[in-house]
């Protein structure tokens, strides 16, 4: 299961034919492995992986730290799950280290990031304070160099 | 003027260059050809090794080390020879660190051939043991294995061909370039052959970290044969090192202390750079070494699979990371083949012949490359099989 996750982690577009050559087994056990996987929720979803400054939109992205006040009863857990049910938030993770949340955005520009800051999240009790750090390039996601192509340093053919 | 042809010594001007030059001249000058044609690992070295080779520099560890190499990387080795193929060598009197493999093999066969002896070399094989044997006045005897033996030597092709003169058997498993791999019982039946003999085995053994489903046999393991056998290794493949040149020789003492004195001479000592990291790559990079296999082993049914599918028969390989399908269906050399396959679809892969006459009727296909890549070449090799057929 381990190996199958692995695989598809690193390109979920694999079909369950070649990843059942590739795992020595057939594709009814891989199609199977898949479903318990996405029925234990242990796989949420696929997606794609984009270079977007090749695609024609002027989105930006934020990386917003956020300091908040645990609540006496659930933490930072009911904090976490407001910001997250968000639709413009991306991914709300807790951290260790100098702030607790760290929340990805994007919009359509600053303003509406700005607006989303002011309005949403300061608002939101128990959030003490943010910083907005916005990402100007992406050089590497999930593994993959985004930036440029990966050269092979080998030369064509070698005994 | 200068008469060249009275500098250069007769076995140097006979040398033939290796086939896969010319190969490579051709796809070299191509553009947008991808390639499934290196023979060396498409992982990094793992960082801690590369860490250590930094800190050591840091440090200015740049001195020349023992002749033999450093002791603590001595005995790292041995403790792995023991923990791999369960064969005791004293770190200080048995096991020698070398340039590579390369350098292994060389001093190896200049240590115990000279000129008439004969030496048996398994064919395919890599391309460097045949001319090293010519240059020391030996004579290079080729053993075609078989595909129908899954490319194994077996023990009457052996027979056949000992003679008086035999000197020296070259066995090169797991086999750049088949993937062919001597279980324990195939190379029981070989000990039997060579117990009486005074016959030495160079066992190279340089693919042995990448050897699937069951672990990896040496002939040193069997009856009788330590005492027969130098065993080669290196870092190249099992850990990535490739342009680290490092590997290493073990053997009896009787032998090695021979073999130690070119080594002595002709290069003082292996790059003391490498010696420290490789130090840290046999304590602490194990787990980096199962990871590449895995990821090597998953390729390589993936592969095969996809020559199977296309028509071009490809026996299972167990070792190394090289399948050798067979393109004899198509009617094609492997010569032919290969450089139709570069100019009309741009992959590049080798000619099997290039590892001796036996490949003649297959190509080389490494499957050291990415998932991705491996996908695409098989994608362009299917459409110039399909225009092939279809014209």
């Amino acid at each position: 299961m381990d190996a199958l996750i692995n695989l598809l982690k690193t390109n979920a577009r694999l079909t369950n034919a070649e990843l059942a050559v590739m795992l020595d087994t057939d594709e009814k056990t891989v199609a199977g492995w898949i479903e318990e996987l996405e029925e234990k929720g242990i796989i949420k979803g696929y997606t794609a992986i984009v270079n977007d400054e090749l695609v024609d939109d002027e989105n930006v992205t934020a990386l917003i730290e956020v300091k908040v006040t645990p609540q006496s009863q659930s933490g930072f857990d009911a904090i976490a799950r407001t910001i997250a049910s968000y639709e413009e938030v991306e991914a709300c993770t807790l951290m260790s280290g100098t702030y607790d949340l760290c929340v990805t955005v994007s919009g359509k520009n600053l303003r509406d990031i700005s607006m989303f800051v002011a309005n949403r999240l300061a608002g939101i009790d128990g959030v003490l304070s943010t910083a907005t750090n916005f990402v100007l390039k992406r050089y590497k996601d999930n593994n993959i160099i985004i930036i440029d192509e990966e050269t092979d340093e080998r030369g064509l053919i070698s005994p | 003027m200068i008469d060249y042809d009275k500098v250069i010594v007769g076995a140097a001007r006979d040398m033939k260059p290796s086939g896969i030059r010319k190969f490579f001249d051709i796809a070299q000058k191509l553009e947008g050809v991808i390639s499934l044609g290196v023979g060396e690992p498409d992982f990094q070295t793992p960082w801690k090794i590369r860490q250590t080779a930094i800190k050591t520099l840091e440090k200015g560890k740049t001195t020349y080390t023992g002749n033999r190499g450093l002791s603590e990387l001595l005995g790292e080795i041995s403790n792995y020879f023991e923990d791999t193929i369960n064969v005791k060598y004293d770190p200080e009197k048995e096991i020698i660190v070398t340039v590579g493999g390369s350098e292994a093999i060389d001093i190896s066969i200049r240590a115990m051939v000279e000129a008439g002896d004969e030496v048996l070399i398994v064919e395919p094989c890599f391309v460097c043991y045949s001319p090293i044997v010519s240059l020391s006045g030996g004579v290079p005897v080729p053993i075609a294995t078989k595909v129908e033996n899954n490319f194994r030597l077996t023990a009457e092709e052996l027979r056949e061909k000992i003679t008086d003169k035999t000197k020296l058997l070259i066995l090169p498993f797991p086999n750049n370039p088949t993937g062919a791999v001597m279980r324990k019982k195939d190379l029981e039946a070989i000990a039997e052959v060579l117990k009486d003999t005074n016959i030495v085995v160079l066992s190279d053994e340089i693919y042995s970290e990448l050897t699937y489903g069951d672990k990896h046999y040496s002939i040193a393991q069997c009856e009788g044969m330590r005492e027969r056998t130098i065993v080669i290794n290196g870092f190249s493949k099992s850990f990535a090192m490739t342009g680290w040149r490092l590997g290493f020789l073990a053997g009896p003492r009787e032998i090695v202390q021979h073999i130690f004195k070119i080594h002595q001479y002709a290069i003082m000592c292996s790059p003391t750079t490498s010696q420290y990291a490789a130090i840290a790559g046999l304590k602490y990079c194990r787990e980096d070494v199962k990871k590449m296999v895995d990821e090597y082993n998953m390729r390589r049914r993936l592969v095969v699979d996809g020559f199977n599918k296309l028509g071009l028969e490809c026996f299972v390989p167990e070792g190394a990371f090289y399948v050798f399908p067979s393109i004899k269906s198509t009617g094609l050399s492997s010569k032919d083949f290969c450089e139709q396959l570069v100019y009309s679809k741009k992959v590049a892969v080798v000619p099997g012949d290039a590892f001796g006459e036996s490949g003649e009727g297959f190509i080389r296909v490494s499957y050291a490359y990415s998932v991705k890549h491996l996908k695409e070449a098989l994608k362009r090799i299917g459409e110039f099989l399909e225009e092939f057929h279809n014209k």
